[in-house]
């Protein structure tokens, strides 16, 4: 028997029984939907959080001094020394706090990032008004400041550029107003404030450089950059190996990206077992069907169907259930996760390859759920289906 | 006289049907012997419970004898495998039931098409053999009604049609007329008498003596035992 001749005869007996089969593809759906949607959550967020983290720069380390044991901090004059190791395209000394900004009446917490010019290029800020940190700027300790587009909307700073703003009581000259960069899993990238490395010990009451930010030249040379520094550091540190470490924005990446596959993929073997329940309902169906259809196939039989003739009949029409209910789960579940991804304000990226896959393995689940009842059909013996 | 008769289309030989009910066992059919000739028309009579619809099975190859030789049409049946006798009851026996055996859901050319599809033969020509059987049937205006649309002489009709379409050496009626009143009984049977002219051969199973009697040849069947009553050549 021929396939197309096969799917027309399963498809009047789908068709003949119609709310049954509603309700068994209904099972299939409903499994199918949620291991889309659960996918495509996972996707989402798992992109959202590579997103923001290759904002920060992927080919970047972060040295963090602890400052404990004999020689608690670096100063500025120690930097370029610890730095000077091959591969390393630009480094960034910080030296970051929380300080009240005043601009007016208005008073906003902002952080205070005191740096050289490179930290802009390091951390990817770009500028929207005005210039930059120069490092003339350092060298003559002038108290200017760039700030940060949060910073300019809270003090509602109608025209930055060029008007000053207090920062714990000392007044600095803005210069440079920075473009948005957005929230990331740190928090807000706007309420910064940026001034000369120089000056930290006028507004932040100490010149302990706390983190260095290390631009590696490329994103293989990381892990090599990484051990020179940490054998630069150990030697500075005099072997105290508390007082520092260096952090590794890719390791960063691995881990979050690790727990949040594994966290999908425990979604999706839930999902799955709702699939499987599924599954479990069009075997009942097809075995009422098989009960009820008893005589059908002994009038087949005794027209000269084979046992595969009847097997493959009825294989087929379990496969239209497992394919329907597969393709309407993914139209559900491709509009579920547009909703939940809108609720939870994190893009759901449907995959299509997962909904190519969700259809092939839910008619897949029709063959393999349908298989005992279809057998059990196949060898029904013609003499006693036809007494039915 | 004997030298022109031709290899008859049914030889059986000491047929046993054994079944065991309880522990005790009962033969159905107990040591049938028969032959059926091409072109034959015969009536098998019994009342219920004398082996009729044992003996129709075995003919049909819907089940195998217990013991003994059945040849249909040169193939011996007692040994052959499910699918085997799937493929003699596809290709060598037409049936005609009782309650006619349609399926509800095809419409009547879908139906008579049924043999045929399990046969393989490719769409166009089975829908040429299908509707050439129909039109034979008188039904050729009602191919595409549903069965539940057409009475029931005109539903046997589509019946007879299916088993006609794969133009098969046998045509096996079980109680043809059964459901039917007596006015379209006749029509049956006069159609079967046409297709026998024509050259089919037809094993009718009955038991009312009227469709016996216009039989060319009537054996009686009690329990299990078969005895000839009247042949064509009385």
């Amino acid at each position: 028997m021929k396939l197309t001749q096969g799917v027309k005869m399963a498809w009047i007996s789908v068709r003949a029984q119609p709310l049954r089969t509603l309700l068994t593809v209904l099972g299939i759906l409903i499994g199918v939907a949620s291991v889309t949607i659960m996918v495509a959550i996972g996707n989402g967020t798992s992109e959202q959080v590579k997103s923001q983290l290759q904002g920060l720069g992927t080919n970047m380390l972060t040295v963090n001094v602890v400052g404990r044991g004999a020689v608690t901090s670096i100063k500025a004059d120690d930097v370029k020394g610890l730095t000077e190791v091959s591969n390393v395209s630009s480094y960034a000394p910080n030296i970051s706090g929380n300080v009240t900004a005043k601009a007016g009446v208005k008073t906003y917490s902002a952080t205070v990032n005191a740096t050289t010019p490179a930290f802009m290029d390091i951390r990817d800020y770009k500028l929207a008004q005005g210039r930059s940190l120069m490092d003339i700027d350092g060298a003559f300790k002038q108290k200017v400041a760039v700030i940060g587009s949060e910073v300019v909307t809270e003090l509602q700073l109608s025209n930055p550029v060029g008007s000053k703003i207090s920062l714990n009581g000392t007044p600095y000259k803005i210069v440079g107003v920075l473009a948005s960069k957005g929230s990331t899993t740190n928090g807000s990238n706007d309420n910064v404030v940026l001034v000369p490395l120089e000056t930290a010990r006028v507004v932040l009451k100490t010149d302990a450089i706390r983190t260095i930010y290390v631009q590696v030249d490329s994103e293989k040379n990381v892990d090599r950059v990484q051990t020179a520094l940490e054998a630069k550091l150990q030697q500075f540190f005099r072997g105290d190996e508390n007082s520092y470490n260096v952090f590794n924005q890719q390791d960063l990446l691995e881990t979050i990206t690790s727990v949040s596959t594994s966290v999908s993929t425990l979604l999706t073997y839930v999902a799955a077992i709702s699939l499987l329940v599924g599954g479990i309902g069009v075997m009942n169906m097809m075995l009422v069907s098989v009960t009820e259809r008893t005589r059908e196939i002994g009038i087949r039989k005794s027209l000269g169907a084979k046992q595969r003739d009847i097997l493959f009949q009825f294989l087929v029409e379990a496969s239209i259930i497992g394919g329907l209910g597969g393709i309407a789960g993914v139209a559900v579940g491709a509009g579920g996760s547009k909703f939940v991804g809108k609720l939870m304000q994190s893009p759901a990226s449907p995959s299509w390859e997962i909904m190519t896959i969700a259809v092939v393995f839910s008619m897949g689940v029709g063959v393999l759920f349908g298989f005992l009842p279809a057998r059990r059909a196949s060898r029904l013996h013609p003499v006693e289906a036809l007494r039915q | 006289m004997h030298a022109s008769i031709p290899a008859p289309l049914i030889a059986m030989n000491g047929v046993y049907k054994t079944y065991t009910l309880a522990g005790e066992t009962l033969n159905a059919l107990d040591d049938i012997s028969l032959t059926v000739a091409k072109g034959d028309f015969m009536a098998i009579v019994g009342p219920s419970g004398s082996g009729k619809s044992t003996l129709m099975n075995v003919l049909g190859c819907l089940d195998t004898p217990t013991r003994g030789q059945y040849l249909l049409d040169g193939a011996e049946i007692g040994k052959l495998s499910d699918n085997k006798l799937a493929n003699i009851r596809n290709n060598k026996i037409g049936f005609i039931f009782q309650s006619f055996h349609l399926l509800p859901r095809l419409s009547a050319i879908d139906n008579v098409e049924l043999p045929l599809i399990y046969r393989g033969i490719s769409g166009k020509e089975r829908h040429a053999m299908a509707k050439e059987a129909l039109q034979k049937v008188g039904l050729g205006e009602r191919m595409r009604h549903m069965p539940n649309q057409l009475s029931g002489g005109q539903q046997q009709r589509v019946a007879i049609a299916r088993a006609l379409a794969g133009r098969p050496p046998l045509l096996l009626a079980d109680e043809p007329t059964g459901a039917l009143d007596s006015k379209t009984s006749q029509d049956v049977i006069e159609l079967l008498k046409a297709l026998n002219e024509e050259g089919n051969t037809i094993v009718l199973i009955t038991h009312d003596p009227k469709v016996a009697g216009q039989a060319k040849r009537v054996v009686r069947i009690q329990d299990g035992q078969l005895s000839e009553e009247r042949s064509a050549a009385s």
